[in-house]
């Protein structure tokens, strides 16, 4: 069961605050270059299971193996990389000053100023962290995360306080550390934004974790109906409604919820009324139906 | 030891930037060059050059002032990063905690090494310009910055500790105060009480000197007043001095900086940020 090729290996993870259980046997597995998104209210556990995983605190159950060693020891943290929610530095040190720091810990040459360009802090890597703003503190941030090349990646809310475009580049470094066989671990709230951007998402409610895989692997288990929004002609939408047990949502629009597997059947339906019908849009459930539906505000 | 190194550039440079150096120096600077000019009146009487009373008097501020500045820079070396929220990301790094103290003491404590060299230093150059010098009270001087670091360096690492184990830096601090005031006031008037209700018996004649030296800031009063006669002589000390072997005060002023940091190492590793 032990792989030492697995970046990260998480088995019947516990946890306690106090006396109060705030991870309920946690199993999670990344692969190398493998993105998942973990996904959660708040409290739900998944800065926990980060600090977990970076060995900063202790868990009463359960095993956690990156690459192979245990969390906390001097393999497992040079093979991680971590970028704290809303990261923030010493605000008397330049980022290059800090980010040379980090450097030197980690054992690592690395071209600082090349890595300070590429996160867009080349102009600013000689002022004070003091005066950066909390995008800026956050590109720091993520410019640690490239030093090396970790096997593990780590990030807490990486797209706090950062602008559409920032969030951009973010993700095209997200990607280029999963091309070089990084697994990226990516915590988050922001569901679209995560959702065309991750392999696999876990979603953890209470401390337990609810699910745990693809997007469409989600979709399917989940079963959430599929919308079919169709546009009528002229006043036919009454009788379009009545036909396939739609809803009118306004004077020519009919919505219609129907199984994934029935979608096809109810599509032929819907084709043979000809002209009655002007146009159709087909929606899928989307991340945050499924994240309502596992995350338990659906349940009943 | 070379991600200590690597955390002490990073201190040194803090201290630097945000005037810690420059303020030390020039504290301590002020202060011994006021003492060793107010200092300088007895001189003829005791029959001892104008620079052993200059050492004298600066050993007295030094017992305040070395905890205070070692304590005021302490503090905030674990809970300033925990506020801030950086603490969680530098543990991420493969540097033991105990390395982390280890950098820190390393800057903080060669600060307050320049700020006693230049306070000590001048002062004594002063004194000895002024009122003449010999092989003797040169000694006493370079005694008196070297025992000064090393009160620094406990007070350093007391202060690593009670910020580990406070909730935050402005707990450090207050609780840092209340180290300072008892270390190097209240022990001492405690134990005066003691003495008195004492009136000469077992206490003050066998126990007494051994609880004095166990406190670092007696410990290095009597080390450099046991050393030096003159000192002694000009310092009214000579008498709790004399009762201890010539060990105790060094031993005691040499073993807390390294229990010290022992336990600030302890405290650090129990933190959760």
């Amino acid at each position: 069961m032990d792989n030492a090729n697995s970046p990260l290996q998480i088995r019947a993870l516990d946890k306690f605050r106090g006396r109060t259980q705030v991870l309920h046997g946690i199993d999670l597995d990344i692969a190398p270059g493998e993105r998942l998104a973990l996904l959660g209210h708040n409290g739900a556990g998944k800065s926990t299971l980060i600090k977990a995983v970076l060995g900063l605190i202790r868990h009463e159950g359960g095993s956690i193996r990156i690459c192979g060693a245990k969390p906390g020891t001097g393999a497992a943290r040079a093979a991680t990389a971590f970028l704290p929610e809303a990261a923030s530095f010493h605000p008397a040190l330049t980022g290059h000053e800090q980010l040379g720091l980090f450097a030197r810990l980690a054992g690592e040459r690395a071209d600082i100023i090349r890595l300070l360009e590429r996160v867009g802090l080349g102009e600013a890597m000689h002022r004070r962290i003091g005066a950066y703003s909390k995008g800026m503190r956050q590109r720091l941030g993520l410019a640690q995360v490239l030093l090396g090349r970790p096997k593990l990646a780590l990030l807490d809310e990486p797209t706090s306080g950062l602008d559409p475009i920032s969030r951009q580049d973010l993700y095209a470094i997200i990607n280029e550390l999963a091309g070089q066989g990084a697994a990226v671990l990516i915590a988050s709230h922001a569901l679209t934004e995560v959702e065309a951007r991750t392999d696999r998402i876990a979603i953890l409610r209470k401390g337990v974790k609810v699910a745990d895989d693809t997007l469409a692997g989600l979709s399917a288990q989940a079963g959430l109906p599929v919308k079919l929004r169709v546009q009528a002609q002229g006043a036919e939408a009454d009788r379009i409604a009545l036909e396939t047990g739609g809803r009118r949502i306004n004077g020519a629009s009919v919505e219609i919820l129907c199984r994934p597997q029935d979608k096809m059947a109810e599509l032929r339906k819907i084709a043979a009324m000809g002209d009655a019908v002007v146009d159709i849009d087909m929606v899928p459930p989307r991340l945050e139906d499924l994240y309502r539906h596992y995350s338990g505000e659906d349940r009943k | 030891m070379k991600r200590a190194f690597a955390i002490a550039r990073a201190e040194m440079l803090i201290l630097r930037r945000n005037l810690w150096l420059f303020m030390a120096t020039l504290i301590m600077l002020s202060f011994s060059l006021a003492l060793s000019f107010a200092g300088s009146a007895p001189t003829g009487t005791l029959g001892v050059d104008m620079l052993t009373v200059s050492v004298a008097s600066m050993t007295t501020l030094s017992v305040y002032l070395a905890p205070l500045l070692a304590l005021m820079m302490g503090f905030d070396a674990v809970a300033g990063d925990r506020d801030r929220g950086s603490l969680a990301l530098l543990l991420a790094y493969p540097a033991g905690r105990a390395e982390i103290l280890l950098g820190k003491l390393m800057a903080q404590l060669a600060a307050l090494a320049v700020a006693m060299v230049i306070g000590f230093g001048a002062a004594g150059a002063v004194a000895a310009w002024f009122g003449g010098a010999g092989p003797e009270s040169l000694i006493a001087l370079v005694r008196l910055v070297a025992t000064s670091i090393l009160l620094g360096a406990v007070f350093l690492v007391l202060g690593y500790a009670l910020s580990a184990l406070s909730s935050g830096a402005a707990a450090a601090a207050g609780l840092s105060a209340g180290v300072w005031l008892v270390f190097v006031v209240l022990y001492d008037l405690g134990l005066l009480g003691a003495v008195v209700m004492d009136s000469g018996g077992v206490f003050t004649q066998k126990v007494f000197p051994w609880v004095m030296v166990a406190n670092p800031a007696d410990a290095f009063r009597l080390w450099n007043v046991a050393a030096s006669e003159s000192v002694a002589l000009s310092s009214g000390m000579a008498g709790a001095a004399s009762a201890l072997p010539g060990w105790a005060a060094p031993l005691s002023l040499l073993l807390w900086p390294a229990l010290g940091f022992l336990l600030a190492c302890a405290a650090f590793r129990r933190v959760e940020p």
